[in-house]
């Protein structure tokens, strides 16, 4: 099974974005591609451990993937870790900003990651923003 | 003699299921047969193309009173 790169870029910290990131990092590195998420601007703060900060809805589908029982985004991401070797950085600009350290974020997170880093491995595969 | 272990992934949406079964295919041995219960329409379409993707064997799927069952051998 060919396996292609997949480099995911998060900025938005709208729950609609968040939950189609978490998908296509998921079902992504699940089929066996090497998936990067890269976590900058407002969607870094979700993953401080202990964070109690929902991600707000920007519309009625996210209304409705609370209410329905859709699968939780943070939950998706770390399974995209688990079950399919899925890297996520937090974006380096955006920890010294928020002034978090690796070991404040979830444990499914990795070091933190340039951009410069991030381009040059996005520049062979798929590249997708939320 | 290998078993077949029900996964009821009912009332959750894309990917949950698929995820469900990918956490019990990891806890299975090579030979076990696993039956997924989905009542997402998509999931039941996705997660046969997982299982050919992937290379485990698809051994039944059908629909039974609005819910799926997805019956997979894990190969590898």
């Amino acid at each position: 099974m060919a396996s292609n790169r997949i480099s995911v870029m998060v900025t938005s910290g709208n729950r609609e974005q968040l939950q189609m990131a978490a998908m296509v990092a998921s079902v992504g590195a699940v089929m066996g591609n090497d998936v990067t998420v890269f976590l900058s601007m407002n969607a870094l703060k979700f993953f401080i451990k202990g964070s109690s900060e929902k991600a707000s809805a920007e519309g009625e589908m996210g209304i409705l993937l609370a209410e329905k029982n859709a699968p939780d985004f943070m939950e998706l991401f770390g399974q995209a870790v688990e079950y399919g070797d899925a890297k996520i950085h937090p974006c380096s600009m955006a920890v010294d900003i928020l002034e978090v350290k690796q070991d404040d974020l979830e444990d499914f997170v990795s070091e933190p990651l340039g951009l410069t880093s991030f381009l040059s491995d996005a520049a062979e595969g798929q590249v997708w923003h939320f | 003699m290998s078993e077949r272990k029900l996964v009821d992934a009912k009332n959750t949406f894309c990917p949950g299921p698929l995820m469900e079964l990918i956490g019990q295919m990891k806890m299975a041995e090579i030979g076990d047969e696993l039956e997924i219960l989905s009542t997402d329409q998509g999931s039941a379409n996705d997660i046969p193309e997982w299982i050919n993707k992937v290379g485990h064997e698809m051994v039944d799927t059908f629909e039974n009173e609005g819910v799926w069952h997805i019956v997979v051998k894990k190969t590898k």
